[in-house]
């Protein structure tokens, strides 16, 4: 069983975010970058399946800057096998340039299965793990928590509006895991260490056009909070601007 | 509960590698995730939370500086020390329990002892199955361990070990003891030798140290030993005097001067959060306030200058260049400093900071048991007198 991972570097979700001069990418000055957290899940996922089949491969596979060599040691200090990273000078690119790019490599390579994280929590696409999975004309899954394979096909419970949907796809396919069965582990002191030895292959890359992004804004300062009154008497005027104004009664 | 996000008015991270800044990122979210959610409980209800030995295991925490051949991380001494100053971070029991396991107890089998030992007993302490802990401290010789009671006598190809031990921390969880003994007359010093004393050996108990009011969620034992017999191959065979406890003295050492760090950063995070959100007099919070913000000041400045010399001292001890005098500096500063930022700290949040939901009080009385723990203050004062003026005054 040979499983690809992809993974992006992202700011980390604690980062205090400031936008460049030309406001249409972040300041990363004095930002701490991590590995993606969904794509920390697909990581989990793709290491509980080689451990359960007892053989196979993990290789985790970044398209960025070169500080993403960084986000792939982590993967291959949680257990990942070999890592690539497709490098680029491209500043924030779009879905489909990246999934281009990432189907190009993934194409000349030998799989069973491509883990995607649902999203990367920096741009919130949802866009590269389907685009991808069409480039390369395999069947794919969304917003997976658990999956599991036999005889050559994947039955994956899929995250749907208040419940789960089950499905069903044949090998070689790609999934993109939330939250669910695969709480990530901490890569261990000694992962750390054997990380620097595992392969990681660096490739430059050139993206095609994609979207381009015209401007960011930061999310609108939160109003000060209004005391409409006190005691009881406060509260029939409290029910109608939570009806009429917030209107979420 | 919020992610810690560090201490770092000087850019150290900069000086740290990549590989050491993901040792410490990741004790760091283990520390948030895992032991800050039981600490409080566990502290008032005075226990030591040994659910946690595993994980921490699992980690690569124990002699995470000793290397790979045994089962142990093979990491550099300042991401050793970085994984100090993040458990300590949490609380002082902790990193105690992992200074004592690690540098007291795995370091001096790895550095005294046989291959047989090594190989018997540092992947398993290094997976947590076997838990040690080290008595060198006697009732009535805590700054002079030189003047030990305890006596290890030979007896055919058997030691029978006689005395006991006061302070041991892990003392009632350890499955061994490194017990440091007089193999020869009283006045001998250089007939100390170490031993590695199963706990359930016959004519050997532990009781629990009762009414202490610092390190609640550590263990600390009364050790006896009576008639314990022991074979010879319980003896590590390269210890010899008192300068083998010593050493391994000198490693825990250098790992409480990062361990301090850890727990001052917590007080001056929990501190400087605290002073933003309290508000008195004319709606502002306390933080607006000449009086908090220099005391904040304080915190910080002292705080920077103890992660420098942390990170230097580990410099010299990978190069191999670290004297001992130098880790008596780092310690003595490094935990005076916190002790101080813990107090300031538990201060600043008023009453609050007498509540266990708070960080500061725990951590300002734990580092009192920190202050006189492996060589107090006042003695790493005479060590560094010494080592200026040539003259011992002690
Ligand atoms: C929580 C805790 C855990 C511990 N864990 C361990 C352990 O795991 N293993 C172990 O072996 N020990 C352990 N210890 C023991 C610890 O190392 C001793 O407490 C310490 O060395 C001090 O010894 P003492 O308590 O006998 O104090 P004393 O040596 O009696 O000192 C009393 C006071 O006199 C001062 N003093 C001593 N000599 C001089 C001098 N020549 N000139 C001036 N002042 C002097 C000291 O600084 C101190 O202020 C632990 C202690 C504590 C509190």
């Amino acid at each position: 069983m040979n499983i690809i991972v992809c993974v992006k570097r992202v700011p980390d979700s604690e980062a205090r975010i400031q936008l460049s001069d030309g406001k249409t990418s972040i300041d990363p000055t004095g930002v701490k970058f991590v590995l993606n957290p969904y794509d920390e899940f697909a990581i989990e996922a793709a290491l509980k399946q080689k451990e359960a089949a007892g053989e196979g491969s993990v290789t985790v596979v970044s398209l960025g800057g070169p500080q993403s060599a960084e986000t792939l040691r982590t993967a291959l200090a949680m257990g990942a096998d070999s890592a690539v990273l497709l490098k680029t000078s491209a500043e924030n690119p779009s879905g489909l340039p990246v999934a281009r790019a990432l189907a190009g490599e993934l194409g000349g390579r030998e799989y069973d299965l491509i883990l995607f994280g649902l999203k990367a929590i920096d741009d919130d696409q949802h866009a590269v793990g389907g685009m991808v999975a069409e480039l390369l004309d395999i069947p794919s899954a969304s917003a997976v928590t658990e999956f599991a394979i036999e005889d050559g096909s994947v039955r994956a419970d899929r995250e749907v509006e208040g419940g789960s949907e089950v499905v069903e796809l044949s090998l070689p396919c790609a999934l993109s895991i939330t939250k669910g069965a695969y709480e990530p582990r901490y890569p261990s002191l000694k992962g750390i260490m054997a990380a620097k030895r595992k392969p990681l292959e660096e490739k430059e890359v050139s993206l095609g056009e994609g979207n381009e992004t015209v401007r960011l804004a930061p999310p609108q300062e939160r109003a000060a909070g209004r005391i409409v009154g006190e005691g009881p008497d406060a509260v029939p005027e409290l029910i109608r601007l939570l009806r009429e104004e917030a209107k979420v009664l | 509960m919020a992610k810690f996000q560090g201490v770092d008015y000087f850019d150290t991270d900069s000086l740290l590698s990549e590989e050491e800044r993901m040792v410490r990122d990741t004790v760091r979210e283990w520390v948030d995730d895992r032991l800050l959610p039981v600490i409080q409980e566990a502290y008032i209800e005075r226990r030591f939370p040994r659910e946690l030995i595993p994980e921490m295991a699992e980690l690569g925490v124990y002699g995470a500086n000793l290397p790979e051949e045994y089962g142990c991380a093979g990491l550099n001494n300042v991401a050793y020390g970085l994984i100090m100053q993040e458990l300590e971070r949490g609380d002082s029991g902790i990193r105690s329990f992992a200074s004592v396991q690690g540098a007291l107890c795995m370091y001096p089998i790895f550095a005294f002892g046989s291959d047989e030992q090594k190989k018997e007993y540092l992947p398993a302490m290094a997976r947590g199955e076997v838990i040690g802990c080290f008595g060198l401290t006697e009732p009535d010789f805590g700054s002079n361990p030189g003047g030990m009671i305890t006596r290890a006598v030979k007896d055919g190809d058997e030691w029978v070990i006689n005395g006991a031990k006061m302070w041991i921390t892990n003392g009632s969880t350890a499955d061994i003891a490194i017990v440091w003994a007089k193999t020869g007359e009283l006045d001998d010093i250089s007939s100390i030798r170490g031993f590695v004393v199963p706990t359930d050996s016959e004519g050997f108990t532990a009781r629990d140290q009762k009414g202490k009011l610092s390190l609640l969620a550590s263990d600390t034992s009364e050790l006896a030993f009576h008639d314990v017999r022991v074979p010879d191959s319980a003896l590590l065979p390269e210890s010899g005097g008192l300068k083998s406890p010593l050493k391994c003295l000198t490693q825990a050492r250098f790992g409480i001067a990062w361990g301090a760090v850890g727990a001052a950063m917590a007080c001056f995070d929990e501190a400087r959060s605290y002073a933003g959100e309290r508000v008195q007099f004319d709606g502002k919070p306390i933080a607006a306030t000449q009086i908090q913000q220099t005391r904040l000041a304080e915190m910080l400045t002292e705080i920077t200058k103890a992660q420098l010399l942390a990170l230097q001292l580990g410099r010299l001890k990978d190069r191999g260049s670290m004297r001992p005098q130098q880790v008596s500096l780092a310690k003595r500063n490094n935990v005076d400093m916190a002790a101080e930022v813990a107090r300031e700290a538990r201060r600043l949040l008023g009453g609050n900071g007498i509540l266990v939901e708070y960080a500061a009080m725990r951590h300002m009385a734990n580092l009192e048991s920190v202050y006189t723990y492996e060589g107090t203050h006042d003695i790493h004062g005479l060590i560094l007198g010494q080592d200026i003026t040539g003259h011992a005054a002690y």
